[in-house]
């Protein structure tokens, strides 16, 4: 069996007397493409939070790379675990300022050329790094959020939903993307609804009122 | 000094035609303040007259202990009035004591030093209760502001942290924009004064009978004074109270 990026015990997650993820157990390993499909409200999303550590599982546990993930430093976790929003928000006024951020954040100087490479890797200009965010379109704001989230490659890509609302050619080159990282070794956990992806999907599995269910088309 | 200062009981008796004149406004517009009006008018004049007569003891009596008593007052009831707007930023009476005490303490210190001030009651108390006020406002404003700005930037501040930005890294924005927003009474007023308002510090001398020309270098003072106390009671408090909005494990609240 090939080394699991993350082990995940018995993981229950509760708001007040509403249980939204019910005893999950699942292995995932090393570099898998694992597709999370499943109703919406079902816990997908706050599936991928608490991977994120952005949610704190109210009992259970998530072990990443054999070590609870609650014992790691939060800020190299979150940098090495990184989550893409369905609907992400960018920052300040420019696109510059959003692609400054992750150099930022690890006191680390801004390589303009990393970044212009960057954005030509989905298809975005090299004189859109001035542009301002308000007049991007929704499709050129995700892809500018994925630049910002993979500028420094992360160990583990979580996804959620970010093809929705996509036109199919922007999809075609976020796909292409994630695909380019898939090759170099990063673990992709997506959640979709998207059966383009889910048909396309290496591994399957869904998420239907908070438990591990079998998807109901395999 | 030429004192003309003259306000008989019998005066502010009919300056009370002055209150009417807005209750009936309220009660005819049906504004809703009539209540908090009358409230705000019963505290005032109690708290003045209680003030007044406490004011003379102290400065008949001259005593640094009883001077600095006064101050601590001022600083507890501006730190009391500035949790209150808070709205549930947890310890905000701690964050805010320590924002008015050091920015009153501070501007104090550097004013006594500079020789602006002398360490009497008569000039130390005014001087305490201006600059708390103004940093205890500047203070319930900057919460203000990030109360709204962590409701309604919360995506924002998410994907920061998603990143992996520290607490700090995440806030910064908002932080900066509480600071600003607790500053901006202070700056415009800075930048109007003498063309838009007489202050009253200046205006009160001026009535008093002081040269106008000498009332403007204390009202300069004052100027600089709580420019200082409300960047500088806004800062603490807006850096004290921002990792409030996080729970230990760096998520939002």
């Amino acid at each position: 069996m090939a080394e699991l990026i993350f082990d995940i015990q018995e993981l229950n997650y509760v708001v007040g007397d509403h249980q939204i993820l019910h005893s999950m157990t699942t292995q995932i390993e090393k570099g898998a493409n694992l597709t999370i499909e499943g109703p919406s409200g079902s816990g997908k999303s706050t599936f991928l939070r608490l991977l994120a550590t952005l949610l704190t599982p109210t009992s259970g546990t998530i072990l990443f790379e054999g070590r609870n993930q609650l014992e790691y430093p939060k800020i190299k976790y979150r940098q090495q675990v990184s989550y893409c929003f369905q609907q992400p928000t960018l920052f300040g006024e420019t696109v510059r300022d959003n692609l400054k951020f992750p150099f930022e954040i690890r006191n680390a100087a801004f390589d303009e050329q990393k970044v212009l490479t960057s954005l030509e890797s989905v298809e975005l200009s090299a004189d859109m790094i001035d542009q301002q965010i308000t007049k991007l379109s929704g499709g050129e704001k995700q892809r500018v959020a994925l630049v910002r989230n993979l500028l420094f490659t992360p160990k583990v890509l979580l996804l959620d939903e970010i093809s929705a609302g996509l036109d199919a050619d922007t999809k075609g080159v976020v796909h292409r993307l994630i695909q380019s990282y898939r090759a170099s070794g990063v673990t992709v956990i997506s959640v979709t609804h998207d059966e383009t992806e889910i048909a396309a999907a290496d591994d399957l599995i869904e998420i239907r009122n908070g438990q591990l269910g079998v998807p109901s088309h395999e | 000094m030429n004192n003309n200062l003259i306000v008989s009981p019998t005066a502010l008796a009919f300056a009370v035609v002055l209150v009417v004149i807005a209750l009936a406004i309220n009660l005819k517009e049906k504004i809703g303040l009539e209540r908090d009006m009358i409230i705000g008018v019963v505290r005032a004049i109690i708290q003045l007259t209680i003030v007044g007569y406490v004011l003379t003891y102290i400065i008949k009596f001259n005593r640094v202990w009883l001077t600095a008593l006064m101050v601590a007052i001022i600083i507890f009831n501006a730190a009391q009035n500035a949790k209150g707007r808070a709205d549930g930023i947890p310890h905000a009476f701690l964050i805010s004591l320590l924002a008015i005490a050091t920015s009153t303490l501070v501007t104090i210190a550097l004013l006594i030093f500079a020789g602006a001030v002398k360490f009497v009651p008569s000039q130390i108390v005014p001087v305490s209760g201006m600059i708390a006020s103004n940093a205890m406002v500047a203070i319930g404003l900057s919460y203000r502001s990030m109360n709204t700005s962590f409701h309604d930037q919360r995506q924002g501040v998410l994907e920061r942290l998603a990143l992996g930005a520290t607490l700090k890294q995440s806030s910064a924005h908002i932080v900066q924009m509480a600071v600003r927003t607790g500053m901006a009474p202070t700056i415009d007023s800075a930048k109007t004064v003498g063309i838009v308002s007489l202050p009253g510090m200046m205006s009160g001398l001026i009535f008093a009978g002081v040269d106008p020309t000498k009332a403007i270098m204390y009202q300069i003072m004052v100027t600089f004074m709580l420019l200082a106390a409300t960047s500088i009671g806004s800062v603490i408090a807006c850096y004290l109270a921002y990792p409030r909005f996080y729970n230990a494990d760096m998520q939002l609240r």
